[in-house]
């Protein structure tokens, strides 16, 4: 048995969701077993059962609705991990998002089983368990096998396609988790309005010193609002507080691996390159033909960011209208 | 307030990482280790400006061989009181984890910190199992901290946004960019640290290694860049449309 844990948020399944479950159903395939989600607090039937497109053969749904703020992840892994002992779970599959890097360590604990994070591929289950994923901060990759029975694997953000496999429902039942008293309580959310989360974003937007002050990245939220991208920056604009921490991308900030990362008079350190190296495509913009990105990039513009990104928002503003 | 800080040693930021032993070792060789940055500049900070407006003292610990000794001398040059190093090279994260629990288990320390992950493995797995192990709740990637009586408030980040949390101590909280600024070492801070005790503890029992890795990979080389007239930005738009097929 595969199971797979169901994040959501305020009743909508999280784009995660539909990767950790695409990455569920083909290891259950793949090693002849099921695939069951494991969803705890208020999800319509409806958006659950529809999981079936991705190949999940069954829901287990606790409808509690504490469970919608739950922040304690020792709370939820005590129900994760009680229904993958019932179930005799031979891998549980949670995403390597905020909330499951600190449940998942937590759920192996309790199964006595190995924890592999960050996963990029479909382990190799035919004789030894070999898995790889990304260390030393994108400048490689490990492949890793477990020495326990149960195995848990964390799923990195964009690197397993959420595909659809199909056109079945998911079967929901419902269950009743064992709860324990929450210990970490949220106070408040705060949500940065219409904004793309960056670690989940199919396109980044990134700029750094080039941009010369933090008053001209209207131009850069512009070309990201065209694109439906994330924004980021380089760590010295983020220390200089040009813009917020969370936006640092790099080796000490944020690793992500979108589709399309555009970086924007951002030279291309070493520890940035580590941080978005992961990245399918990159575009690089940059008046410095020297600048060491270039040699990292898919394609490049070696031109001023002031004149080159104004031109290339009318560019796409003139595709998105044909 | 007695305060666990965990340090763990990696590769400077700068190093260009190769394998040797046909890809299934790392190539240490001519490699400076360092202390983990976001154990040493946000987790250790922290805990040091807390027991310094609170009372109390920081402890450090580090799972590893007596190389990592200079570089927890560094963390007792930054201000931490004392230092442990649990006499092991771990092979793992549980490893590392499962052995800082059982010397945490027979102490009472009211906070716990590590780093948000290693720059190294990049895992974010070591303070979770330290929670679970020990029972206690567990924050991850706060980017501040502050602590009021027996209640932790963190500020941590979530997709797309930030939350805001409480909990009770005894708590473990791994640290991300924001809690606290980077501090160098002063020449009174090297000369007392080298007086500080750092008592060397044999590895406990019970903490096998769980993953182990086969091999390495180095990532896929990109082709040559391809560059395009800074005039013509549409022809940029039709390559990620029709080449590349991102946008």
């Amino acid at each position: 048995m595969v199971i797979f844990y169901i994040e959501h948020e305020n009743g909508s399944l999280k784009k995660n969701c539909y990767e950790t479950a695409a990455y569920a159903a083909a290891l259950a395939q793949q090693t002849q077993s099921q695939s069951v989600g494991i969803c705890l607090g208020s999800v319509s039937a409806e958006s659950l059962a529809a999981l079936g497109e991705y190949g999940t053969n069954k829901v287990l749904q606790d409808t509690n609705a504490r469970f919608d703020t739950e922040v304690d992840a020792g709370v939820l892994a005590k129900a994760v991990a009680a229904q993958a002992q019932q179930l005799n779970a031979q891998y549980v599959i949670i995403p390597h998002s905020y909330l499951g890097r600190a449940l998942a360590p937590r759920v192996s604990v309790r199964l006595k089983a190995a924890l592999v994070p960050a996963v990029v591929e479909m382990p190799d289950t035919e004789g030894k368990f070999l898995v790889k994923r990304g260390v030393f901060s994108g400048k490689g990759f490990a492949y890793c096998t477990a020495h326990t029975t149960v195995k848990v694997l964390t799923v990195a953000a964009n690197a397993f396609p959420a595909i659809k496999t199909g056109t079945s429902v998911a079967e929901v039942q419902n269950f009743t988790a064992e709860t324990t008293d929450t210990r970490v309580k949220r106070i408040s959310v705060e949500k940065l309005s219409n904004k793309v989360s960056l670690t989940e974003a199919d396109i980044v937007v990134s700029a750094g010193r080039g941009l010369k002050g933090p008053e001209n990245w209207g131009m850069i939220e512009e070309l990201a609002d065209v694109l439906g991208a994330a924004t980021a920056c380089s760590r010295p604009v983020a220390d200089t507080h040009w813009r917020p921490h969370h936006e640092h991308v790099g080796q000490t900030g944020v690793t992500v691996s979108p589709n399309l990362y555009i970086a924007i008079g951002i030279s291309g350190a070493i520890q940035h390159l580590a941080g978005v190296n992961s990245s399918k495509v990159i575009v690089v913009i940059n008046k410095d033909p020297e600048a060491p990105f270039f040699k990292a990039a898919d394609y490049g513009v070696v031109g001023d960011a002031f004149e080159v990104v104004p031109k290339l928002i009318t560019a796409l503003k003139a595709y998105k209208a044909s | 307030m007695k305060i666990l800080v965990c340090l763990s040693k990696v590769p400077d930021t700068t190093t260009k990482i190769s394998f040797t032993d046909n890809n299934t070792k790392f190539n240490a060789q001519g490699v400076t280790w360092i202390l983990n940055p976001t154990d040493e500049w946000y987790a250790l900070v922290r805990a040091l400006e807390i027991v310094e407006q609170q009372g109390g003292s920081v402890t450090v610990i580090h799972v590893g061989n007596a190389e990592g000794d200079q570089l927890i001398r560094k963390a007792l040059a930054i201000g931490a009181n004392d230092a442990v190093r649990i006499d092991v090279e771990p092979q793992d994260a549980f490893q590392a984890a499962a052995n800082i629990a059982q010397y945490a288990a027979q102490q009472s320390y009211d906070l716990i910190m590590t780093g948000k992950e290693t720059i190294n493995y990049n895992g974010a797995i070591v303070g979770g199992i330290i929670a679970e192990i020990l029972e206690l709740p567990y924050v991850s990637l706060a980017s501040s901290l502050d602590v009021n009586g027996s209640t932790a408030t963190m500020k941590c980040e979530i997709e797309g946004g930030e939350e805001t949390v409480e909990a009770s101590l005894p708590l473990v909280v791994s640290a991300n960019k924001g809690m606290a600024e980077q501090r160098i070492p002063n020449m009174r801070g090297i000369m007392t640290a080298r007086t500080k005790p750092l008592s060397v503890i044999p590895a406990f029992a019970n903490t096998q290694t769980q993953v182990e890795v086969v091999k390495f990979e180095a990532p896929p080389t990109r082709g040559n860049v391809h560059l395009v007239d800074p005039d013509n930005m549409d022809e940029l738009v039709r390559l990620l449309h029709d080449e590349a097929k991102v946008i």
